[in-house]
């Protein structure tokens, strides 16, 4: 056994019965793969194309979040958080400081809350873009769909550079608001930029969304059953392309959402294609409650100047606090001991619950298609690991 | 060697002259492909770099190879755990001389704001030796940038000959490095020797500051 392998569970190939008299394979894909989003590794056993059994090989990236977390003062921690789902920050930022506020008790202003749901919603906006980018990617389109994904990215990075001071690690919420308002023209700006953006899906769609080659990639291929989504916990975009209506922005009627008029748009199928898809109708969802709060948001403090900030002991006790983020339920699970840094710090990550699921897609798929499966679930490894 | 005023004046006549030195770091700075191979936050910025706004293209560096067969850079974009570690130095092993090395974030450089964990590499430096750092967490696109510059500066002044001469034209120097095994505790072992060695640390008030005195 060598030494990179000595970790990881290893498949007994012996008790997987073949298919023909055809020798069995077993493949390692990663943690060094141009398609696994990251380090992570698959081990794959074949029988020619098919995939018979597939383990993943997870904690390439377990940069012990979890840990330094109970470690750091409750503020200390908000930029970690920005560390776990690295392309949607603000959104880790935002369950976190939900969890922490319940349970402080801190009370949240109306103007913070607008820019929350606007920030969180430009966040979902890039987190599907870059993904459908990648998807393409993975399938061979290489070039052009992430070149096009990549050009909306930067629109919306430079919308959180302006807000924020930084691109991707925003760390920009506080317990009870936002670290800092708008600067002047930061809302046009962002009104132009959401305004811009069915311009890109549209030219997206035409570019390859009819196209037979996708289509035959995707469609009938990793089907995630209604049953087995429910059973299996799986939440977000991926639950809701096999059809489980289920979107926590209106179960928990967290934030303000509940202002906002917007669908959830529900899969048939629960195939890549779905999953596919149910990006491009989220992300016009997103656009319209984006519209709705350019427009509605009121003037006012982004934060309660009595609000403690830093240096708080929450009493002792425990909070749950989760969103939709653009991945699916993330969660915050904090215990406090009445110390200055929690007792107990759980990360309920979208990615990793939705990644459990992967084996059941890839039995009887070809090994090409696992590759496309995997991406259309949509993983971030510091999530996975973290 | 003609000098530099006659070049000038010979190139506006059309008549191109180099050296052999010249013309080979040219070839070599003018196409570095990297390493297809991200490791956490900082490869998504490393991608933002190739793509259509920032354009690594321009520096001839857009052909991202999945193999490091392939490869003559190594973009080390990154968090390095402890997991990771050997399968990264094997990498670079794998690499082809000549290679060189960009420790691309906070990460990769001393293990950023995740040092203090258990599991991760407090910076790649320790197995095998980086070129370039950038600081950042993550480094913004024109940080890559301007390391990636940095790099082809250092290329085009390497000697082909001589006592500085560049790794891959010197048969003695080395260009594999020990891969780390799991250990008991840790990795085994813990650092390269040969590359890294710890900081020396002066604190004022002991011995050697007095007997310096």
């Amino acid at each position: 056994m060598s030494d990179a392998t000595n970790l990881t569970a290893q498949i007994d190939i012996n008790t997987i019965p073949a298919l023909g008299k055809e020798q069995l394979l077993e493949l390692a894909m990663g943690p060094q793969h141009p398609s696994t989003h990251g380090v992570f590794r698959m081990n794959v056993v074949l029988d020619g194309e098919r995939v018979m059994k597939l383990k993943p090989v997870f904690g390439y990236l377990h940069r012990n979040h979890e840990k330094i977390a109970e470690s750091e003062t409750y503020l200390g921690s908000m930029p970690y958080t920005d560390r776990l789902d690295y392309i949607c920050s603000i959104t880790n930022n935002w369950a976190y400081a939900i969890a922490v506020e319940k349970l402080a008790g801190i009370e949240v202003p109306e103007r913070a809350e607008y820019l929350r749901v606007i920030t969180g919603e430009l966040t979902r906006l890039q987190n599907h873009a870059c993904l459908l980018g990648f998807l393409m990617q993975d399938m061979g389109a290489s070039g052009t769909p992430l070149m096009y994904a990549f050009r909306e990215r930067e629109k919306i990075m430079d919308l959180f550079e302006g807000l924020t001071g930084a691109r991707m690690m925003c760390n920009y919420l506080r317990f009870g608001g936002c670290r800092v308002d708008t600067p002047a023209g930061w809302m046009d700006a962002a009104r132009k930029v959401v305004a811009e953006f069915p311009r890109f899906l549209d030219e997206y769609e035409n570019l390859l969304v009819g196209n037979e080659i996708l289509m035959d990639r995707t469609q009938e291929v990793g089907i995630l059953s209604k049953e087995l989504a429910i059973n299996a916990g799986i939440s977000g975009p991926m639950a809701r392309a096999s059809g489980v209506d289920y979107d926590i922005r209106k179960v928990d009627h967290y934030s303000i959402y509940d202002r906002f008029n917007f669908r959830i748009p529900l899969g048939e199928r629960g195939d890549v294609y779905d999953r596919y898809m149910i990006r491009f109708l989220e992300m016009r969802e997103s656009i319209k409650i984006l519209e709705q709060a350019m427009r509605d948001i009121p003037d006012g403090p982004i934060v309660d100047p009595k609000t403690k900030i830093r240096g708080f002991r929450p009493k002792p006790g425990e909070a749950y606090g989760r969103i939709e983020s653009p991945k699916g339920e993330l969660g915050f699970y904090l215990v406090s001991d009445g110390a200055l840094n929690p007792y107990r710090y759980r990360v309920r990550p979208p990615s990793l619950i939705n990644l459990t699921v992967l084996e059941d897609l890839c039995i009887g798929q070809n090994v090409a298609d696992v590759v496309v499966i995997l991406g259309s679930i949509d993983i971030v490894l510091g999530e996975v690991d973290r | 060697m003609v000098d530099e005023e006659l070049k000038n004046e010979m190139s506006k006549q059309g008549i191109v002259t180099t050296t052999l030195q010249e013309l080979y770091n040219w070839g070599r700075r003018s196409s570095l492909w990297p390493l297809n191979f991200g490791l956490a936050c900082c490869a998504i910025e490393m991608i933002a770099t190739t793509m259509a706004r920032y354009d690594m293209a321009r520096f001839g560096a857009e052909v991202f190879r999945p193999s490091p067969r392939q490869a003559d850079l190594m973009i080390v974009a990154g968090t390095v755990t402890k997991k990771m570690a050997p399968q990264v130095v094997r990498l670079y092993n794998q690499m082809p001389e000549p290679k060189y090395v960009i420790a691309m974030g906070a990460c990769a450089i001393s293990g950023g704001p995740f040092k203090q964990g258990y599991n991760v590499l407090k910076g790649i430096d320790r197995y095998f030796p980086v070129d370039i750092y950038i600081p950042g967490c993550p480094p913004r696109p024109e940080a890559l940038l301007d390391a990636f510059m940095s790099l082809q500066k250092m290329i085009d002044a390497q000697q082909l000959t001589g006592p500085n001469r560049p790794r891959h034209l010197n048969a003695d120097a080395k260009s594999e490095f020990i891969v780390p095994k799991f250990g008991e505790h840790d990795l085994e072992p813990a650092q390269n020797s040969t590359v890294w060695k710890a900081p020396l640390v002066q604190i004022s008030g002991t011995e050697t500051d007095k007997s310096a005195k």
